[in-house]
């Protein structure tokens, strides 16, 4: 079977939701607006008429609400997927993540397994200001007791659904509200890939690009700029945040011997600290520069949108930072 | 407390092997004593302390062979108290004698001044690179890890014939004798022709009054305090270089280094084969006797393969006489990374033309060869003519 | 002191200076410093030992007459049963 041209990652979701519940009638999806709306960003569009109120759950307001009903459901044998419009909306019901989904299996002495899957809209450029707009994916991976994955292609949007809900713990998805309308070929055959590993995007020699989510397309970007600069940059997908992937990235690191960590984040607190700090820790005596970060300004991400784009890694910041670690 | 590490004895050094220890732990130091022999491809070298104290311990054992820059002794500086013995007994009493404001590694090297990155570093100390003086091309002009490997490349250029060895932490001694000296010897001279842009000088000294008035010094005296040409021969370089500071130095990472002493190099054919030109100290400043004691002493040891450290380092210009197997001149290879070679040939009578009149006077055919990075002939030509001039009338009292 | 014992001296100091060379391989009448690849120091230090050993301190102006192992042997029996 030949590749569908002009999937897009908002189909590719879809597509990965569907399955799912034809696969497996213990799969359900709820959250705000996922039913007759279809969905905020428009994933569950038509999945309602498919599989019917009882399988497609539009949920009142209520965060805390509708994700403790997720973790009991799991609890209870269900797979549910719980759809968080956003990720600053998910700080209503973090409790639920952080003092229950995330510790049962600890508190139970193992008897209970909660096999959540939530997945969350994050980041900023769609102009949603201050309250809608955030990158948090840090705080979540910074929970033990869960696993934290961020899709940044239209494959592993379409792949990492079904992985996730096999896992017998809680999984958090973040799909970044640029990518939803990005396009790209998908093999008609897609189906669930690992949720483990890093993946190196790009190959390059002079320094490691690593990023994830919908920060990638921009670092993919800053390399092809980079390499009319005569600096071959290798581009890392970390994919999944938490646990992170080690061995991948300081492969790269010990190859290239210079790395910058381009984050949606803030600066302070972020993955990209954590990740630096890492890179220190293991390559040390394999680094030729300081690392470089890219994040976003410690502001709350701002409504107009040329301040909008001047407070999140763009691709001349990425190109400035490797030109730095480079020396060129 | 300081640390007595593997000294590295010439940028071709990765390890060394401790065959003897010559100061135990509890022996009184004073620094340039010789602490310890060390073998080497040059043979084994007399190793000398940077600092004075006590041997607080050994850390290598007599037969290892280490990496250069391995700490193999603990130096506890005078007037600092031995290491407190572990052990809740050990209350710390007031320190009365100056310590803390010596740098807690009083005997190791101070913090370099130019920037290297840790990887630069690591692979700098694994295969035993300086980077003093390297050009970084890194950030801010950092060392890093491409720098070091050039340098590296470089050098292995140098040695294309040379086996790969083994890193220096696995099994097994450097390979000594005069196989490996042979190798160290065809490493540098390789080097030295690849990178250095040598030029030529030559100038014939007239040293018939020299040799006159060296016939007559030793005329009086036993065979032990009489003085050989040779040593005139170097004191003369060693005191023109005062005047041609360009001839003193290295040049190392792209630029010259003037060195602040005098240490001549003296050119030593092995029995047997290969050479080694170790330093003579400071030989601007020594009289003609004192020069050839200190000569005569060096060429004793080096013959029977012991001399030290700081001989085998610190040559800042190399002598090199054939005098004595009836050569004209010899045109001589710079030792990297120095700059300059003086040559003579053998003195002996020729015919001469003096006041209009051609007579029978003793020649000694000098040559110079020199870094055309850092002197030009002129420069060249004037320093060797300082040379002869200095060679035929050496100073004896 | 006899001939032989000032040869043998001679042959022993000869063998400390240069101590991988067969005496008995160089012919009695071949130039010492070529013969044995001596240099001015090495030289040096055998007329200090024979100075040391047989109280001949040989004046360099004497030192063509020791160019050989016969001439040395020859010059060092002429000072030797001289003094």
């Amino acid at each position: 079977m030949t590749g569908a041209p002009g999937t897009t990652y908002r189909e590719a979701v879809r597509a990965a939701i569907r399955e799912a519940m034809q696969r497996d009638d213990r799969v359900f999806l709820m959250g705000e607006d996922v039913g007759r709306y279809g969905g905020c960003y428009a994933v569950s569009k038509g999945l309602l008429d498919e599989f019917g109120p009882e399988r497609i759950r539009d949920t009142p307001l209520s965060e805390s609400g509708f994700v403790g009903a997720g973790i009991g459901a799991a609890l209870g044998g269900m797979r549910p997927i719980v759809e968080v419009m956003t990720v600053n909306f998910s700080m209503l019901c973090l409790d639920q993540i952080l003092n229950s989904a995330a510790t049962i299996r600890h508190m139970s002495g193992g008897q209970f397994s909660v096999p959540l899957v939530i997945r969350m809209a994050t980041g900023a450029g769609r102009q949603l200001a201050a309250q809608h707009s955030h990158s948090l994916e840090n705080i979540y991976a910074h929970i033990p007791g869960i696993r934290v994955v961020a899709p940044a292609t239209i494959a592993d949007a379409r792949g990492m659904l079904w992985t996730a809900l096999q896992d017998p713990d809680p999984v958090v998805i973040f799909e970044h509200v640029m990518l939803y309308n990005a396009a790209g070929e998908l093999d008609g055959e897609a189906g669930a890939v690992d949720i483990d590993r890093a993946a190196v995007r790009r190959p390059g020699r002079d320094v490691s690009l690593i990023t994830y989510g919908g920060s990638l397309g921009k670092t993919l970007a800053a390399a092809d700029e980079l390499a009319g600069l005569g600096i071959e940059a290798e581009v890392i997908d970390l994919r999944t945040l938490r646990p992170l992937d080690d061995a991948t990235i300081m492969a790269s690191v010990r190859r290239t011997r210079r790395a910058v960590i381009v984050d949606e984040g803030w600066r302070t607190g972020s993955l990209a600290a954590e990740i630096g700090s890492r890179i220190v820790e293991q390559c040390f005596w394999s680094l030729d520069a300081p690392i470089e970060r890219v994040c976003s300004a410690e502001v709350p991400i701002p409504y107009p949108r040329h301040l909008e784009e001047a407070a999140l890694p763009q691709p001349a910041a990425i190109v400035a930072a490797a030109r730095a670690a480079t020396g060129r | 407390m300081g640390v007595f590490r593997m000294p590295s004895l010439g940028a071709d050094m990765e390890a060394g092997k401790l065959v003897e220890w010559l100061k135990r732990a509890g022996d009184a130091i004073a620094a340039g004593d010789v602490i310890a022999v060390v073998e080497t491809q040059k043979g084994a070298i007399e190793v000398e302390a940077f600092e004075s104290g006590i041997v607080e311990s050994h850390l290598v054992a007599v037969g290892q062979t280490v990496p250069v820059g391995t700490p193999l002794a603990m130096i506890r500086g005078e007037g600092t108290a031995a290491a407190p013995a572990a052990g809740p007994a050990a209350v710390p009493v007031p320190q009365i004698a100056p310590s803390p404001a010596a740098p807690p590694l009083s005997g190791a090297p101070q913090p370099p001044a130019f920037r290297a990155s840790p990887a630069a570093r690591r692979f700098a100390a694994e295969h035993a690179i300086e980077l003093t003086g390297m050009r970084g091309s890194g950030p801010d002009g950092a060392i890093v890890f491409v720098d070091v490997e050039q340098a590296l490349q470089g050098r292995r250029d140098a040695a294309p014939a040379a086996p790969p060895r083994p890193p220096p932490t696995a099994a097994g001694p450097p390979a000594t004798g005069m196989a490996a000296m042979r190798q160290a010897i065809a490493a540098a001279m390789e080097r030295s022709k690849r990178e250095i842009p040598h030029y030529y000088v030559a100038h014939a000294a007239d040293v018939t009054a020299a040799f006159d008035a060296l016939a007559a010094f030793n005329a009086t005296r036993a065979p032990r305090d009489r003085v050989l040409f040779g040593a005139a021969l170097l004191g003369a370089v060693a005191r023109a270089l005062a005047r041609f500071p360009e001839f003193n130095g290295f040049h190392r990472g792209g630029a010259f280094e003037p060195a602040p002493r005098i240490h001549v190099g003296m050119a030593i054919a092995l029995r047997g084969g290969g050479l080694v030109a170790p330093a003579i100290h400071d030989a601007d400043k020594l009289a003609l006797p004192d020069l050839m004691r200190a000569m005569h002493d060096l060429a004793d040891r080096v013959r029977a393969g012991r001399f030290r450290s700081s001989e085998i380092a610190d040559p800042t210009i190399t002598l090199t006489s054939l005098g004595e197997r009836g050569v004209d001149a010899v045109l001589g290879v710079i030792y990297p990374p120095q700059v300059a070679i003086v040559g003579a040939g053998t003195p002996a009578l020729r015919p001469w033309v003096v006041d209009g009149a051609v007579v029978a006077r003793r020649l000694c055919r000098l040559t110079l060869a020199a870094d055309h990075r850092v002197s030009d002939g002129h420069r060249g030509a004037l320093f060797l003519a300082e040379v002869a001039r200095l060679a035929e009338n050496p100073e004896l009292p | 002191m006899t001939r032989d014992e000032i040869t043998a001296v001679l042959f022993e100091e000869i063998g400390n200076v240069a101590p991988e060379v067969d005496l008995r391989s160089v012919p009695d009448g071949a130039d010492l410093r070529d013969a044995l690849d001596i240099d001015s120091i090495g030289f040096l230090n055998l007329m200090i030992a024979l100075d040391a050993r047989l109280g001949i301190a040989v004046p360099e102006a004497d030192y063509p007459r020791l160019r050989t192992i016969r001439g040395a042997v020859e010059y060092l029996c002429g000072r030797g049963t001289a003094a």
